[in-house]
Formats: structure tokens, C-alpha cells, sequence
């Protein structure tokens, strides 16, 4: 009965931790969710017809280039859709749909198959591809306009806008609790502060996400904010205000964390967080753009190949 | 097995597990018909002359193959030779593969007994190099590199495995007697023997100086001991043996010490046999038995595509037939389902860092892979410590992705270690 047995042989470890790629994706969607859903509570059916489309073309645009690159279709790790779906986060809600669909083609094939597929991107794709979409065509990103037609119980003004323009006086009918609670007007998935937190906290603990990065964001966009918020109360706002207005909560936990363009050491993790939230405020406050998150999130892709030379010594290295 | 656990902020940490203070007697278990010896053999050389098939042995009598190499193996069993073959182990190491078949009626051989009244390197060298333990006793006798100190692990370098910490809970005498004529023959003062941490007692008087170490993997490495228990970093590329530290396992002493008390090559080796539902059993059995007849006398069923293993989960190594032999370095057979063996990927690198942050010798793994997976091994070896690795398997765990980062490490130190030998030879 022994005798014809075939055995198998591998390499050793012949044990997993069962972590795999799909996994992670999808954990970061379902972090993803409570924001998202309160888009959909604050604006309404045409958000589910925005994301819907984003995850869709995201898809397809990754399973085009499949094809033409003749590889193994790779869709089925979620990171497409993961694209897709952190992307419709970040637009308004009155997106026409083909810019939705160029958007998803910018992250997708220019920002992440162009460079050889998962893991190889050296940006975060959604943010290279907002940052695309913001400069050609920047009334899309007009808040104030592209949600004109709207009709809230709150402030209807874009509050990075409006204190961009006016100084903290345009801002003093928004309080944080109000900000946190998603009362304001902005991208989808990026109003509702407490959902952003809770879905970063449940990556963080999980592990998908690495904590250090994150949290020195904030930290980096706090002390910066108060900074400013001390020096001349007048021009700038506080930091409570700038945490949970526009990208930065969406940002700190899903965009700057992106695997592939952030640093895996301890110390160039939290350099990399910080340098991200200094250089959100720094734009928002005395940049030309309103909203910096973006920017900031490229300029430290950028700079995360030479953190990540920052490292401790191997055992045994001699020199 | 350990998965992940829903918490995933830190790396899981592997405890070696420690045996219970009352021990049972090994089980026997005993070769059917034939046992298997892997004489190591340089690929260059031709079939052998001084033995043929149909020639008869005695248990431990020595076998050597090759009239002007010193390699032997000791036949554990004594009986006609049936077949001498070529083998291929592991990363292209060649062996002729020495066939008994065992004759019930036993006759010992007593060259040893007749020669060896007093312990001496040279006897040992000459006897006991093939004994259960495989101790490295040509160490020892090299001259260029002399060994300064010797490190008995006590402890068991792979998971799961209760070997090494069987052997220095229940054979004390024979202990002593190995540490005595260690220190003896090879003349060195320093001989340190490592236990696990709650282990560390009654070893008073055995002659070597007692150190624990910690029960987290992969804290029984070598290079781990080094650091740890010595207090010496082994240089990337250098070896303990550089060092002056040689390495042996306390079977390898128990194996000299018994030789000596009972005149007798020692042909019989305890392991570690670990079931598809991880129970380990303390088996003892004679070198060279195929594993066949070991799962047989414990009705293991082995399954297509199921994995069998010499050693643990994070470092052994899988064998193909269940015709390979125990040899005296087996620690361990791991028998594993299919369903709970871990596959690889081909899949990209996704730089999650867990592998940085999982590496004990703080190796950047997440490059490392990179440019070992586009084979370019020197650069590697320059620029991201390559030969930092304490090779413990650690990286390959919790990759997110299933690349096989510790073969690509093993794979790339081999085929450096080849060009360098090439490169030699050529010269």
C-alpha cells in the first residue's frame, strides 16, 4: 500500500502563517466601508453609481493589461479593486463617469502594471492618479462647485476652501465634532472622520496596514497645524481642523500606507509619516493647492527608497 | 501549526517546547530487511573497488569505500551487501548508497574494541565519525583552524523536535564520559553545554560549564548561541568554525562516550518522530532504516502528495522515496498532509515588511529577495547580507506573498560557494 505513493518535495519552511495578498486587500476594503457608506448616507444614490464604476473599469483596466502584457490575469488579489474603490473615496460625488473611467486607467496601467504590476509601483497609484486628474482638470475638484446642486443641513462650503480664502473666521460654524461626524461637504469616502479612524485602528491592529507610518502622519499633521495655528490664529486653522478635513484621515491610513511605495524600518517609518503630515500643512497652508494630502503622499514615495537605507546593522555585518 | 493570529500588530513567536521532566524509554523500532548508508563520495570518483555486492559485514565493522579517501560509514547492521548506487542528496552532494541485507544471526566486529584500549583523536577520527550525532571530529584535527572551544547543543535547532533535549535528560553518564574524552583527545579546556532554560540542572559535575538559552526560535541556532551564550558575533561569511568554536550535538558526545565505556561503535540513533497530528514519539532505531519500516510500526498512512521530512517544519528537508535511510544526523521525521503543507508562489514581492520585521539578524529581506530573485547573487552578498543569514526560515513564514525567500538565500550561497570553488580550481 506504501509502495505507490508519490511524496512531494519542497523547500523548507514546510509551514505558513496562512497571511496571503487577497487577504490583505480585501481587509483594507471592508476598513474602507464605514466611510464609504456614509458618502452614500451624505450624497445619495450617485455615489454608489461613482464607486461601483471605479472598482469596475479598475478591474477590467487590470485585466486589459493583462492581456496585452500576455501575463496571468491578477485581478483576483483584489488590489485592482482595492484601487479602484480608494480612488472613488476620493472623489466628489457628481463625477462624470468618464473621468472616473480615466482616473482608474491612471492608477491602474500608468501607475501600477506600467511599473511591473503589484509591489513594483514606486507611487501609490490612487494618488498619482488623483493628482493627474487634479491638475487636468481642476474644476472637477472643485467642491464647492461640483457639489452645488446639493442641498445639506450643514455648511455648504468646502471648509479647506474656505479657510484658504477667508481665514479661520469662514470656518467657526464647523466644530470638530461636526467634522468627525462627516458633517461637511467633500470627496465620498473622506468626510467621515470616526469611519476613517475606526477602519485605520482595525488595520493597525490587524497588521495590514503598519501603524508607524500612520500615526506619525497625524502626528506630523497635528504639530505642524499648531504650529501655524499659534503663529497667526487668524490665517490658519487649528489642528483638530485640519486632521479631519479633506484627505488627510483617508491619506494617513489608506493612501501613504500603501505596501509597495512606503519604507519597512522602524525609524524610516515614522521619518516617512511625518515628512507626509508636515508636508500636508505646509501646502494647505502656504502652497498654492488647497487640499496637500496628495502632493505630500507623492513627494514621500519619492523619498522612500533613501529612508529605507536608514536601517540597523545586520548580525555580523563587518565594515 | 502556528497561523497568524487575528492580532496581527506583532510577529507570531515559535517557543521550542520543552520535554516533560518524567521521560519514557525510547521505542524501539527495527529494520525489516535492509538498512542504507550513504558512504559521501565526490562526484568524480568511480564505482568503488574495495567492496562488492555479496561481500558479507559485522555490525560495526567499518566500511570504506575508497582505498586514498579517509570517508567511511560504519555498518550498523551486519548481513551481505546487496547493492552499492549512486545517490544524490541535496543541493548536488553525491554519495554511493551502501546496501545490507541483514542477517539475524549477529557476530560483532571488534577492530575497535582491539584498537582502541585508550581514547585518542586519531582512533576516534578513524572510528567514530559515522556514529550517531555525526560528530565532527575532523574539527578537531584540523590544525590551520584551531578549536578553542566546544559548544555541546543540548537543545534542538528545529521545532517540534525532542531529540537533542531527550538525549541530555537520560544519558548523563554517557555524557560525562564523551565530555571527559573530548576534552582529553582534542586537548581543549572550554567545553560549554547548552540547555534549554528550565533544563538547566543536575549538570553540576559533568565537566562542562552549563548555560541556558532561551526557548523563543530560533534561539538554538548556531550563530544565535554565538551571540548569545558566547558573546561573540559571527562575522557575515565566516563560520563558528573560524571562530574557533565547533559545534556538536550532545548525541555526537554521548556516541564518543559510550564507544569508549562499552567498546562498541554505537550504530544506534534516537529521533524524533512527529505524526500528521503533530505527536511526537522518542523512537529509537539503527542507522541506515528505511523510513518505510518506521511509519509501518506505527501505522502512519502516508497519502499521495503527503510530505516527509528529515528534520523540522522551519529548517528539514523533504525526501522523495520512502526508501531513505535514517542517517546519523536525522534528528527528526516530520510527517506532514498535504492539506497543511505550505505551498510558494511566484508571486511578486508586495513589501509588507514582515519579513524585515520577522528576520533575527535584521537583514533587509524585502530587497535581499529582489535581487536574488533576478539571480543576482554577488550584489546581494555586497549590499544586502546575504550571508548574515542565520538561514532559520522565519522570512519564508510569514510572507505575505509565499515566495521561497529561504531557498533563494540557500539557493544563492550554494551557487556562490560553486563559482567561488570554480574560480578556484581554475586558478
Amino acid at each position: 500500500m506504501l509502495e505507490q505513493k508519490k511524496l512531494i518535495v519542497s523547500h523548507a519552511p514546510f509551514w505558513h502563517s496562512g497571511s496571503r495578498v487577497t487577504e490583505r486587500s480585501y481587509h483594507t476594503m471592508l476598513a474602507a466601508l464605514p466611510a464609504v457608506i456614509a458618502g452614500i448616507v451624505y450624497y445619495g444614490v450617485p455615489v454608489i453609481g461613482v464607486i461601483s464604476l471605479s472598482v469596475a473599469s479598475a478591474m477590467l483596466w487590470e485585466l486589459a493589461i493583462n492581456k496585452v502584457m500576455k501575463k496571468a490575469p491578477t485581478i483576483g488579489d483584489g488590489s485592482a479593486a482595492l484601487t479602484g474603490l480608494l480612488l472613488a473615496m476620493l472623489l466628489p460625488a457628481t463625477m462624470p463617469w468618464w473621468a472616473v473611467v480615466t482616473g482608474t486607467f491612471v492608477a491602474v496601467v500608468v501607475g501600477k502594471q506600467i511599473f511591473g504590476g503589484i509591489g513594483s509601483n514606486a507611487f501609490n497609484p490612487v494618488a498619482l492618479a488623483v493628482a493627474i486628474m487634479m491638475i487636468s482638470w481642476k474644476d472637477l475638484f472643485d467642491f464647492n462647485g461640483m457639489l452645488l446642486n446639493y442641498d445639506f443641513n450643514f455648511t455648504a462650503v468646502y471648509p479647506l476652501t474656505a479657510v484658504k480664502n477667508f481665514g479661520t473666521s469662514a470656518i467657526e460654524s464647523f466644530s470638530v465634532g461636526d467634522l468627525m461626524m462627516g458633517r461637511q461637504m467633500g470627496a465620498i469616502g473622506s468626510t467621515f472622520g470616526l469611519g476613517l479612524i475606526i477602519g485605520g485602528i482595525y488595520l493597525m491592529i490587524r497588521g495590514f496596514i503598519r501603524w508607524e507610518i500612520s500615526l506619525t502622519f497625524i502626528a506630523g499633521v497635528y504639530l505642524t497645524a499648531l504650529l501655524f495655528n499659534i503663529v497667526d490664529p487668524v490665517r490658519f486653522a487649528g489642528p483638530g481642523f485640519h486632521i479631519f478635513t479633506g484627505y488627510t484621515l483617508v491619506g494617513a491610513f489608506f493612501l501613504a500606507t500603501d505596501d509597495s511605495s512606503s519604507p519597512v524600518w522602524f525609524v524610516p517609518m515614522l521619518v516617512y509619516g511625518a515628512a507626509g503630515g508636515i508636508m500636508t500643512v505646509l501646502i494647505r497652508n502656504i502652497g498654492a493647492y488647497v487640499d496637500g494630502v496628495i502632493l505630500a503622499i507623492l513627494v514621500i514615495n519619492l523619498i522612500h527608497p533613501l529612508l529605507d537605507k536608514i536601517r540597523p546593522k545586520a548580525l555580523g555585518k563587518v565594515v | 501549526m502556528l497561523k497568524k493570529s487575528f492580532v496581527g500588530l506583532f510577529i507570531p513567536q515559535f517557543e521550542y517546547q520543552l520535554l516533560p521532566t518524567r521521560l519514557p524509554e525510547p521505542e524501539k523500532v527495527t529494520a525489516s530487511k535492509t538498512v542504507t548508508l550513504y558512504h559521501p563520495k565526490k562526484s568524480d570518483q568511480k564505482a568503488p573497488s574495495s567492496l562488492r555486492v555479496g561481500n558479507t559485514v559485522k555490525t560495526g565493522q567499518k566500511i570504506s569505500l575508497y582505498a586514498d579517501d579517509p570517508a567511511y560509514v560504519i555498518a550498523s547492521a551486519g548481513g551481505t551487501i546487496s547493492a552499492i548506487s549512486p545517490h544524490t542528496g541535496d543541493f548536488g552532494k553525491t554519495y554511493s548508497a551502501v546496501a545490507i541485507d541483514i542477517d539475524k544471526n549477529k557476530t560483532l566486529d571488534d577492530q575497535f574494541a582491539a584498537q582502541c584500549q585508550s581514547p585518542t583523536l586519531a582512533n576516534t577520527l578513524e572510528y567514530l565519525a559515522f556514529t550517531p550525532g555525526n560528530p565532527p571530529l575532523a574539527m578537531l584535527a584540523a590544525s590551520e583552524n584551531p578549536v578553542k572551544t566546544i559548544v555541546i547543543t543540548g537543545v534542538d535547532s528545529d521545532l517540534l523536535v525532542g531529540t537533542r533535549q531527550y538525549i541530555t535528560k537520560t544519558r548523563l553518564a554517557d555524557l560525562k564520559g564523551g565530555i571527559k574524552i573530548l576534552k582529553q583527545i582534542s586537548g581543549v579546556e572550554r567545553v560549554i553545554l547548552v540547555t534549554a532554560r528550565d533544563a538547566l540542572q543536575g549538570f553540576g559535575h559533568i565537566g562542562a560549564d552549563g548555560k541556558s538559552i532561551d526557548t523563543i526560535y530560533p534561539a538554538a541556532l548556531p550563530q544565535m548561541i554565538m551571540k548569545n551564550v558566547l558573546g561573540e558575533i559571527v562575522p557575515a561569511g565566516k563560520s563558528c568554525e573560524d571562530l574557533g568554536v565547533c559545534f556538536m550535538s550532545v548525541e555526537a558526545v554521548v556516541s564518543i562516550g559510550s564507544a569508549y565505556e562499552s567498546g562498541q561503535i554505537p550504530v544506534r540513533k534516537i529521533l524524533t518522530l512527529i505524526t500528521k497530528q503533530e505527536n511526537q514519539r522518542i523512537i529509537e532505531t539503527t542507522i541506515g532504516t528505511p523510513i518505510r519500516d518506521i511509519l509501518s510500526a506505527y501505522d502512519v498512512t502516508i497519502n499521495e502528495a503527503d510530505r516527509i521530512i528529515f528534520g523540522g517544519p522551519m529548517r528539514g528537508s523533504a525526501v522523495y522515496s520512502l526508501d531513505q535511510p535514517v542517517l546519523p544526523d536525522t534528528d527528526a521525521i516530520l510527517v506532514l498532509d498535504r492539506a497543511k503543507a505550505a505551498y510558494t508562489s511566484d508571486y511578486p514581492c508586495i513589501n509588507c515588511g514582515n519579513c524585515v520585521r520577522a528576520c533575527p539578524a535584521q537583514i533587509a529581506v524585502n530587497m535581499l529577495v529582489r535581487l536574488l530573485e533576478a539571480g543576482h547573487y554577488q550584489e546581494a552578498a555586497d549590499s544586502y547580507d546575504l550571508y548574515s543569514c542565520i538561514e532559520c526560515g522565519l522570512c519564508s513564514y510569514v510572507c505575505v506573498s509565499k515566495i521561497p525567500i529561504f531557498q533563494y538565500i540557500r539557493l544563492a550561497k550554494y551557487e556562490l560557494n560553486r563559482a567561488k570553488t570554480a574560480e578556484a580550481t581554475d586558478a
